[in-house]
């Protein structure tokens, strides 16, 4: 049991910072651009309505018999997992291009700056909009996390912890360097994102189909090892297939 | 209507995402998974090994249409 509310605070933390910092750019950019108040409003506008999507579905959540919410909510989360651990596995494998914070603030900043001055309520429209759209989508998945981690594990509180933790640091380090976090290895938390869900989704999807893992919560490690040994192994493979065909193309031509 | 489909598709794309046959052979493995817990057969690990196998087989795919 502590185990796993370790791995809860871990993956909620992970997630929730990966997910800051690619808001984080787009608040950057347009506060750079186009002035720090609008933005800040949007910004703070969007993490209230992250927080009553928090406070109203988490504790709403917890109502439902705990085998039916582990059954909906695991097979959610493997889906949700799987999507991010398939990405990182393209990504660490060269088939699909990494993410780059730097050349993403660029091209929002750039955006920013061809916007006209629309004001609406005293604010500059473009920067509120903009960084509520984008703090609230990157926080949507984050939200997701936490609601489903915490009701599924009934630790709403560790969970809702760890994205507070996520954003204290990244908002520390916004502040204090004042450019985009592009030094994080944004796909190697992706990717540890991606096998905490996917192995959380697939031990309470599976417990809420009735089954009974051998060595009870301890098989929530086990899981890990096996979904990392077999995603690195995956990884190896794609990218010596993506040489070899390299090299046969060097080679035909 | 416009914005009903909006809303679902937005939620089809933020669960599911690029490949649908991932959700899909998730669910049949659940099914599966139950309709051997019903018949009193150890099935905890089918889920794992289906997870691995369409995981594997879903990457595959993407490299193979790049190369």
């Amino acid at each position: 049991m502590v185990s796993s509310s370790i791995f809860l605070v871990i993956a909620s933390f992970l997630a929730s910072a990966v997910e800051m910092v690619e808001a984080l750019t787009i608040v950057l950019a347009a506060g750079v651009t186009r002035g720090w108040r609008s933005s800040l409003i949007g910004v703070g506008v969007a993490l209230i309505a992250l927080t009553a999507i928090i406070v109203l579905f988490g504790p709403a959540l917890t109502f439902i018999p705990i085998d039916n919410l582990r059954l909906v909510i695991g097979t959610l989360l493997l889906i949700f997992g799987l999507q991010w651990l398939r990405k990182a596995i393209l990504r660490a494998s060269g088939y699909k291009a990494l993410h780059d914070e730097e050349e993403i603030f660029k091209r929002e900043a750039a955006a920013a700056q061809a916007q006209g001055q629309e004001v609406r309520l005293g604010l500059d429209w473009y920067a509120f909009t903009l960084c509520f759209k984008g703090v609230l989508l990157e926080g949507l998945e984050v939200a997701f996390i936490v609601v489903t981690f915490g009701a599924a594990q009934q630790q709403l509180g560790l969970a809702a912890l760890g994205a507070l933790a996520a954003l204290v640091v990244v908002l520390i380090a916004g502040a204090v360097l004042h450019r985009p976090l592009s030094r994080v290895p944004e796909n190697t938390l992706k990717y540890t994102v991606g096998l905490l869900l996917t192995s959380f989704g697939t031990f309470w999807a599976a417990e809420g189909a009735g089954v009974q893992w051998p060595g009870a919560d301890i098989a929530l490690l086990g899981l890990l090892a096996l979904y990392t040994v077999c995603s690195l192994g995956y990884i190896q493979l794609l990218r010596r297939q993506r040489e070899r065909h390299a090299t046969l193309q060097t080679t035909g031509a | 209507m416009k914005y009903i489909v909006n809303f679902v598709h937005f939620w089809y794309d933020f669960i599911v995402g690029d490949d649908w046959t991932i959700a899909a052979a998730v669910v049949v493995a659940l099914i599966a998974t139950n309709l051997l817990v019903q018949a009193q057969i150890a099935a905890w690990w089918l889920l794992p090994i289906a997870v691995l196998g369409f995981l594997g087989f879903s990457v595959w795919r993407v490299a193979r249409k790049n190369s």
